[in-house]
């Protein structure tokens, strides 16, 4: 078993490396265009206006209750026949990773912010700081230290995810994977290779959410 | 004090889905007045407070503070509101913030005070209320009436015309009381208008120069320390003093 592992690696590691790399990309675009979209749908969520409320509530409502692989097919099949231009298999499935991910990502930063004691919300206002004002400098920095454990957490959901793109064949590492099966045969060392790269790639991403995690709350003291 | 109206309300009425908090209010607080407002719990006094600077909007009726109707809706209200200040019952200074940072952030944000002039001036504030040591500490470290003083000072940071005090004394040890008076009397001599909620009569006899009992969300009887604790003419008023006093 392990000389077919290291075997599999010596002949195959390019398909791999140009996997994680196509892993690495996937995770990094839904992970940033996520937050961003996150972080819009969660303001509209909190802005008190009843239709955007209404709006991100079934937004989000859909997307969290609907499996995230039929979400994939749905935005891979529609996608193309809506946009006026062509669009790639991989574009289709990054645009669905990033909806999906929004979705969770909005909810987590909504829930930190409601989490800051109202107290806070009115000292700021009876000072007469301006709503953006009071976002900024005093909601959100104290939100940030709820949502930070809950948003890494679905960051490394997020780069997990990104393996449902196989089902596609975007070129990632779960296509690696599939790759060097079709083409060896040896599916459980091809899977043990592809494991050991994911868990490299959770764990650096966890002490380095771990090790920020710590800094703020130094900050603090 | 002087006989100008610093803030009018006029037919005030506040209601939280069917339960009527304040029934119609119409009163005045002039310049230099330092008002107390006393009543059993759920009558309206902390809502009414909270509805002179707007953070409760009122249900309907109006809110003049100096002159201008804040209950209307095209009317700035951050800007009046820099000229009210407020210090709550649970303190809520900022936790992520030092002393210092507490007290510069509203002045250095909205009006543009430039940092070396607002450290000066919280320095010269945290000397008033004997916090200087603590400057840049920040409030996780402070008593509670360490934490009350700052957020009083943190609201005369903005130089308002006007300070609301909504109970705020009642989330503190007995021990810690005394201090965050002393430093509200020492507001009263510098001739600051005060409303002050308050459950401490000693002191709403002490320093008022008017009381207001409320009760049933109205103004039930209202008049000089001397006339509401010594002469009272309501029944409720009776009631109510006979069971703090």
């Amino acid at each position: 078993m392990i000389e077919s592992i290291i075997g599999l690696w010596t002949k195959y590691d390019y398909v791999y490396l140009n996997g994680l790399i196509g892993t690495l990309w996937l995770s990094a675009i839904t992970v940033v265009l996520g937050t961003l979209l996150g972080t819009l749908i969660a303001i509209m969520k909190l802005s008190k206006i009843w239709i955007l409320e209404a709006i991100t509530t079934i937004y989000i409502g859909i997307l969290r209750g609907v499996p995230i692989l039929l979400q994939l097919y749905f935005f891979w099949l529609i996608l193309p026949k809506v946009v006026p231009f062509a669009l790639s298999d991989t574009a289709c499935i990054v645009i669905a990773l990033i909806i999906n991910a929004s979705s969770y990502i909005a909810e987590v930063i909504r829930a930190g912010v409601q989490a800051v004691d109202k107290g806070q919300t009115e000292a700021a206002k009876s000072l007469g700081l301006s709503n953006r004002n009071m976002m900024r400098k005093v909601i959100l920095p104290q939100a940030i230290k709820n949502i930070l454990p809950a948003l890494g957490n679905e960051y490394i959901t997020t780069v997990k995810q990104t393996s449902l793109a196989s089902v596609f064949f975007v070129a990632e590492l779960m296509t690696s994977y599939k790759t060097v099966q079709a083409a060896t045969f040896l599916a459980v060392p091809s899977l043990v290779i592809t494991g050991l790269i994911y868990l490299v790639v959770t764990t650096i991403l966890t002490s380095g959410l771990n090790m920020y995690e710590r800094r703020m709350q130094i900050n603090e003291r | 004090m002087s006989d100008r109206e610093l803030i009018r309300v006029e037919n005030l009425c506040k209601s939280f889905k069917n339960l009527e908090v304040l029934r119609n209010i119409t009163e005045s607080i002039y310049e230099g007045e330092v008002v107390s407002i006393i009543g059993p719990s759920g009558g309206g006094k902390s809502t009414f407070l909270r509805c002179l600077n707007l953070l409760e909007r009122p249900t309907s009726g109006k809110v003049f503070f100096e002159g201008t109707n804040l209950a209307e809706k095209k009317v700035d209200i951050d800007k009046h509101r820099q000229k009210i200040g407020m210090v709550f019952q649970s303190f809520n200074v900022f936790p992520h913030l030092t002393v210092l940072e507490n007290i510069m952030l509203a002045p250095t944000l909205e009006k543009n005070v430039p940092k070396e002039e607002g450290e000066k001036q919280a320095i010269e504030l945290l000397g008033r209320v004997g916090l200087l040591e603590k400057k840049n500490v920040y409030p996780n470290q402070l008593s509670g009436g360490q934490k009350q003083r700052l957020a009083i000072v943190r609201a005369l940071a903005m130089e308002p015309d006007v300070m609301l005090f909504d109970e705020p004394t009642s989330a503190l040890d007995p021990e810690m009381v005394k201090e965050v008076l002393e430093v509200i009397k020492n507001l009263i001599v510098s001739g600051m208008t005060i409303v002050i909620v308050t459950h401490e009569m000693n002191f709403a006899k002490e320093v008022s120069d008017r009381i207001f009992f409320m009760d049933n969300g109205i103004i039930e009887e209202k008049g000089t320390p001397d006339e509401i604790f010594n002469h009272a003419k309501s029944e409720r008023t009776l009631e109510f003093l006979s069971k703090v006093l």
